[in-house]
Order: C-alpha cells, then structure tokens, then sequence
C-alpha cells in the first residue's frame, strides 16, 4: 500500500535520517521524498510503500506517530489514496 | 508524486478547518421483523441490528486511522418503525423504542433513527400508535430518533397530522423537561421525505431501499469559509467557483470513505449526502459563510440570496464528486448548532420568518429551533404547516425541528450539549393559528405546471 508520510518540527540536524531509520526499521521503502525549511519549522513529505511492512497499517501510523514524538516531530501517516480523491480527476 | 501544496492543504483542512465525514450511517431494512407479539417483534429488532451492525463502528475507527481523517458519527436507520410493528397487537410501541435505543448501545452507535410514519395521505392504525407513541418512546430512550412524513408533493399536506404533531411536539417537551425538552430535538417532521437520509434527527431506512446499505454524509463549513477568504470582494461568478471547487474536494473524500466502508463491512454503498453541515464550534458555521460573503450578519436583507447561491454550488460542485448522490443534499441552517446562527439570533438579526424564507433555498428546513414554552401547539402546527407548503409546492424536502423549550420565553437559552449546541429562544407571532388548524382533513396536491 502507498501512503504519505508528513513531518512537521522544529529544524535541526539529523531529522531526514532519523525519520529514515525509523521506516526502514519498520520494512518501509521510501518512494519520493519533498522537504522544505519555512520560518525555522522542517516540512516533510515522504511517499512511501508498506508493501514489506509487517505491521498492519494502522499500527505502523501509531508507532510511526509515537516515535515521532521522541524526536519532537509530528509525524502523520496516510494512506495515499485521499488525496488522489480530493486533489485529481 | 502528488502536489506538495494539495497535500499540505488537505492536511491544514484536516487540521484547522474541520474538515471531517460528519456521519457513516447504515440503513438497515426490518421489515422481516414483524410478529404479533411485541416483546418478540422487539426482540428481532435488536437481534438483526446488532448482527448487521456489529462491525460498524469498529470500520469507521480504522477508516479514520489509515486516512486521517475524523469520522464524527456512526450511526444506524432503520425502516419506519410504524410498518414494523403493524402486526403487533398492541397500542405502545416504546418496546421496540427502548430495543432500538439498546442496539444503538451495543453497536456504540451515537444515535438511531426510524421511529417513524409517512402519513403524507392518510393514517394507518399502526401509524396512530406510533405517533401517539413517540413522546413517551423519547422520553424513555437516549438514543432514539422519530420523524413522521405529513406530507409531499405528490400527496399534499395531511393537515390532521399537522394538528396531530404540533401536539406530540408539545408533548415531548413536557416528557422531556427536566433536560429542556430534549426529546424535541430528536423529533423531525417531513414533508417529501427522503428514504436514505443519513444525518439525524431524520433519517430512516426507507422501503425502497435494499436489505442494508452504507450512506456518508460529508461536511466542511470551515473549509468553505477558509476558502472564500482568498477571494474577498470578488463578483459571484468567482465565489459561485471557489464553493464549487471546494465541494468537489468534500465530497469526493465522502465517496472514497463511503466505499472503503461499503467494502470492508460488505453491505452496498447507498449514497452520498453533499452537505454543509456546521457544528457549535467556531469556524465551523454555515452562517459565518453568508457573512464572508459581505452580509453584517446572517439574517439581514440578503441572506436569502448568498444561501441559495451557497446551496447551489455545493451540489454543482459535490455532484461530480459522486456517483451517488442523495439524502438532503444542501446546506443545512440548524439555529442551535451553530455558532454563527446562535450569534445572529442572539443579536436580533435573525428571526423565524427569515429562517423560513431561507427554508425555501437550502436544505432542510426550520431545524433546530427553541421557541418560548407557552406557544401554543396549534401555533407550532401552523409553523409545521407553513415549512410543509414550501417543501410541496417546490418539490423540495422541508422538515421543522423545533423546541418549546419548557419554562422558557424569549431571551433565556436553552443547552443541548455537543453536537446539538444551545439555543436562544426565539419569538412566534403571538395571534392564533388555532381555527385553521382545527380544520383538519387534507390540503390537495398542487399542480406543477403554471408555475409562478
């Protein structure tokens, strides 16, 4: 399954690896990844796919979720498919 | 790789526009469930809803997960409950009520709907029982709620259940008064009812629908009024485009919700309700819309123009979203639930006869309304009478939900809590209705051609 994966937090260094670590700890593969600093905050979008995840989905955004907050970072995961629906034809 | 900006909108809309699916609701047929015996019949009853239930709102939990987004309300219709108990040999329906209201438990569900009569041409024994049931049926119940069809266009208005339910509304606030009538909040009178309604208090499975069925009713006030803020001062044909854009966007999330749950509990999706539904939280209101659109407050001259053009291009928009569209689609103005509608009545703007010209454009009708607690029933009767012939002469579906809020007059307020909000009371027009209620019998079907 393809989802996206937003990050949000204060910017330091380290954060793109970290949140790396984290998925590729969870069998997760990176797709695509966009990242902005905007007035000092990290923005991070990452598609990703769960395809070797051994988690359900819906456990992976929870832990997802929790270690992001370890590391000061809102981290949200969602399937890919809402924003296919809201945003294309 | 999707849009940066489109992600982060959705996200923003998510998270500060409030942006959610306001109900998932199932429809479940009980017409197998009839049997003389009451105890019996309810018995059934509880049994399929809890069986077909079961799993409803475990889905909407996870759907709400993996897509991020808030799903509000799970709740349940059923078939009128008026054609279900029919065979009972009884006079009081409240056992079927009281099993309703304990599936509605069980499921986890926040409300039921479909203790119900469509009685738009004339009553049935069954149908007279569940009417004279449903004071008692909500004041004994936490869950429950009644609509009853007085009429259609089709049919007419049935001017002796008019009489009937100004009456039954009076008697509910008095059941209910120790928690301000609440039971007249979940009490709907229709008039041409539709049968897959999803949002409460009217929703009822009807006989022309399947054994079950999945409907989701989307909403998003915050959104559209996030949206017209980009475009202030610019002509109607840009504001017309921008609530179209963005009723596309509600919507289509609607659908894909509405068919993740269709899939995963394996019952049909039914349809799609394309409205605007507000909430008492701020940001969230219909009325703060029209503001947006240049009015001072909701309620003055104008309003009625910004809702018809605002109700119109939601569905334009959400029509294309879906491939099933139904329910009451439109922008809804329930005064007590929400919070630029509160403020507006509250400062004077807004009064009875506005909202009832504003019936007239928007769905659904009179909603949600608190009225001093000595109108008279002949009083709320005519105001039933009054929304009913705009909804049959425009071949629209009107409702009126109104509240004699129990030892109240104008200027106290009355609280719901939650979703339903709180509601000042508003003023009625003091002189009698009472002779041309008393009339009774029908009121014909009128022509549809000719039409001025």
């Amino acid at each position: 399954m393809r989802a996206i994966v937003s990050v949000v937090g204060k910017d330091r260094k380290g954060i793109i690896a970290e949140v790396c670590s984290l998925l590729a700890e969870n069998g997760v593969n990176v797709l695509d990844i966009s990242q902005t600093v905007m007035q000092e905050f990290f923005t991070m979008i990452m598609l990703i796919d769960t395809e070797d995840c051994p988690l359900p989905f819906a456990d992976l955004c929870d832990r997802l979720t929790l270690h992001g907050e370890e590391l000061g970072l809102k981290i949200r995961t969602q399937r890919e498919d809402i924003f296919n629906a809201m945003h294309q034809i | 790789m999707l849009n940066r900006s489109d992600i982060l909108s959705t996200i923003d809309m998510i998270d500060n526009q409030h942006l959610d699916i306001r109900t998932t609701t199932m429809g479940i047929s009980l017409l197998d469930c009839a049997d003389t015996d009451i105890q019996k019949c309810a018995e059934k009853v509880y049994d399929k809803i809890t069986i077909k239930a079961e799993n409803l709102v475990k889905v909407g939990c996870e759907i709400e997960k993996e897509f991020g987004i808030p799903i509000v309300n799970k709740r349940i219709s059923v078939t009128p409950i008026s054609l279900v108990a029919a065979a009972c040999r009884t006079n009081d329906y409240t056992p079927i009520a009281k099993a309703l209201d304990r599936a509605a438990r069980t499921c986890g569900v926040n409300f039921i709907g479909g203790f119900s009569a469509l009685v738009q041409k004339g009553f049935t024994e069954s149908d007279k029982k569940l009417i004279d049931s449903i004071p008692q049926a909500l004041a004994e119940t936490e869950f429950l709620c009644s609509s009853v069809n007085v009429a259609s266009t089709k049919a007419g208005i049935n001017m002796d259940a008019v009489k009937r339910m100004g009456e039954t509304v009076k008697k509910t606030a008095e059941m209910t008064k120790d928690s301000g009538g609440m039971g007249c909040a979940k009490l709907v009178i229709f008039a041409n009812a539709v049968e897959d309604n999803p949002f409460m208090a009217g929703a009822f499975h009807g006989v022309g629908e399947p054994e079950c069925a999945i409907h989701v009713g989307v909403s998003g006030p915050g959104v559209v009024y996030h949206a017209l803020q980009s475009c202030k001062g610019a002509p109607f044909d840009v504001v017309a485009e921008t609530i179209k854009k963005t009723a596309f966007k509600i919507t289509r999330m609607g659908q894909l919700v509405a068919q993740e749950a269709s899939k995963r509990l394996g019952v049909p999706f039914g349809i799609v309700d394309l409205s605007l539904a507000p909430t008492p939280a701020v940001g969230d209101s219909v009325a703060r819309i029209l503001e947006e659109m240049g009015l001072e407050v909701c309620g003055t001259h104008g309003t009625t123009a910004a809702l018809a053009m605002l109700n119109d291009a939601v569905k334009k928009g959400g029509v294309m979203a879906s491939n099933h569209v139904g329910g009451l689609s439109g922008a809804f103005i329930p005064v007590s639930e929400d919070e630029g509608m509160i403020a507006a009545a509250k400062s004077g703007a807004l009064c009875l006869d506005k909202l009832e010209a504003m019936t007239c454009v928007c769905s659904v009708g009179l909603d949600m309304i608190a009225v001093p607690g000595d109108t008279p029933a002949e009083t709320i009767a005519a105001i039933i009478a009054d929304e009913a012939a705009i909804g049959v002469i425009n071949t629209k579906t009107t409702a009126v939900r109104i509240i004699p809020a129990p030892g109240k007059s104008v200027g106290d307020e009355i609280e719901f809590g939650g979703l339903l909000g709180s509601a000042p009371v508003m003023p009625v027009h003091r002189f009698s209705s009472k002779a041309f209620i008393d009339r009774g019998g029908r009121i014909p079907a009128p022509m549809n051609s000719l039409k001025n």
